[in-house]
């Protein structure tokens, strides 16, 4: 049987309740996640002012790439199709609101509000036809149309995703053009089958600046071979991830203790700073 | 959900031409404190429609918020952020069902998620 997930069930039913508690059991899924929705949130390129902003996570499942967006301060909502993977959501506590929708059929949002949009391994679903009544193109239209409207002139959308082959990247990327997102797809590590990783970020409006592309890390990996470095990627990985958390804490508590100092400036009453000021949220189990 | 996805989500039947605000019924009300974020507040004030907020926070019994769009001067008064910080981020609905506005169609809210699945022959 094939290993991809997307060719064994449509996504209710794969993701019932025991994949869906398998699936964010799993530390080694759970460090992934987190690592490839902290990329998407870079990639996002959201104003470094401190202000929370509105995001939309698409596909949010368990909400592992939504602790993401909490732990950089921003607000969410969730939408996915599998009621099992937001229960799990709801047992971890997570921050954000939730809803039960299918992407395919269009997001039901209102019109130039949503300040940024992440979709973590989950896109890739829409280009299976799971019913009779699926017909993946219209799905695609539907969802990304849907997309482009809500979100705010200038705002992005960023897309880590897994196609099956280079057809389907070009189908995704086509609606997405077509709906009048401009952007592209950014590759990182593309030398390594392990580490590789691919992200559709898409920006709403005409091009410009601020619609080219990103540039992709690791991509001057030479003639690396992958069983030459593997060593060498654990390493880097495992160094990256530490930066990024060092990072992510640093900051956040920073943030948040400059943030206590101007209300307090202001005359506000704000609590005393303590250890537990800005301290990261534990998962509910 | 809060009210800010209230605010924002709008009924996605085909064919529906104003599927906003959704009319909220309401079985069970739970508030959750959050913490308060004033630059959240006076960046979201304008993308909220404020009538459709005030109304279902009323509903969700709560009525401290003014009926008419308040002026953008009342973002430096203290007292009026906490009040929209509540209606917005910590009253949930968490039993009860979203009712679209054109078609009467309910969507159900079961421990606070909205089930915004389409029949096949709404989409
Ligand atoms: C691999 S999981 C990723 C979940 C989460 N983003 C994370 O990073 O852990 C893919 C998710 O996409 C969801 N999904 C698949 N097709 C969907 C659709 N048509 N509408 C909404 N969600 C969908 C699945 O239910 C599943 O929860």
């Amino acid at each position: 049987m094939s290993s991809r997930p997307e060719l064994q069930a449509p996504p209710e039913i794969f993701y019932d309740d025991v994949e869906a508690r398998k699936y964010t059991s799993s530390s080694r899924i759970v460090g992934i996640q987190a690592e490839l929705s902290e990329r998407a949130l870079e990639l996002l390129a959201l104003p470094d002012d401190g202000i929370p902003r509105l995001l939309l996570d698409i596909g949010c499942g368990s909400g592992l790439s939504g602790e993401t967006i909490s732990e950089n301060g921003h607000q969410w909502i969730g939408l996915d199709i599998s009621r099992s993977m937001l229960d799990i959501a709801l047992e971890r506590e997570t921050d954000g609101d939730l809803i039960l929708g299918d992407m395919g059929q269009g997001l039901g949002i209102r019109p130039g509000l949503i300040d940024g949009a992440i979709s973590i391994s989950a896109v890739q679903w829409l280009c299976n036809a799971d019913k009779s009544c699926h017909e993946p193109r219209l799905r695609l239209k539907a969802f990304f149309g849907s997309l482009y409207r809500c979100l705010g002139r200038g705002a992005r959308a960023v897309f880590q995703l897994y196609p099956e082959n280079n057809a389907q990247r070009e189908l995704i990327l086509s609606f997405a053009m077509r709906a009048g997102f401009a952007g592209g797809v950014v590759i990182d590590y593309p030398h390594s089958s392990k580490k590789r990783k691919e992200y559709l970020v898409l920006t709403c409006g005409p091009p410009s600046m601020s619609t080219a592309t990103p540039s992709a890390k690791g991509e001057d990996a030479g003639s690396c071979s992958d069983d030459e470095s593997s060593g060498d990627e654990e390493n880097q990985t495992a160094q990256a991830t530490k930066e990024a958390k060092a990072n992510k804490k640093g900051k956040t508590r920073a943030w948040v203790l400059k943030k206590k100092e101007q209300m307090r400036s202001k005359g506000n009453v704000v609590p005393p700073d303590s250890k537990y000021t800005a301290r990261k949220r534990k998962a509910h189990f | 959900m809060r009210l800010l996805t209230h605010n924002m989500l709008s009924s996605n039947i085909k064919g529906v031409i104003n599927g906003f605000p959704l009319r909220i019924e309401a079985e069970r009300v739970v508030v959750k404190q959050v913490d308060f974020n004033p630059d959240f507040l006076k960046n979201m004030f304008s993308k909220i429609d404020w009538k459709a907020l005030a109304d279902a926070s009323k509903i969700m019994g709560y009525a401290e918020l003014p009926d008419e769009v308040p002026d953008p001067s009342v973002l430096d008064s203290d007292e009026f952020l906490r009040k929209f910080h509540h209606a917005l981020l910590e009253l949930h609905l968490e039993e009860g069902a979203l009712v679209c506005p054109e078609t009467g169609r309910r969507f159900p809210v079961n421990k606070g998620i909205p089930n915004m699945l389409l029949h096949e022959d709404e989409v």
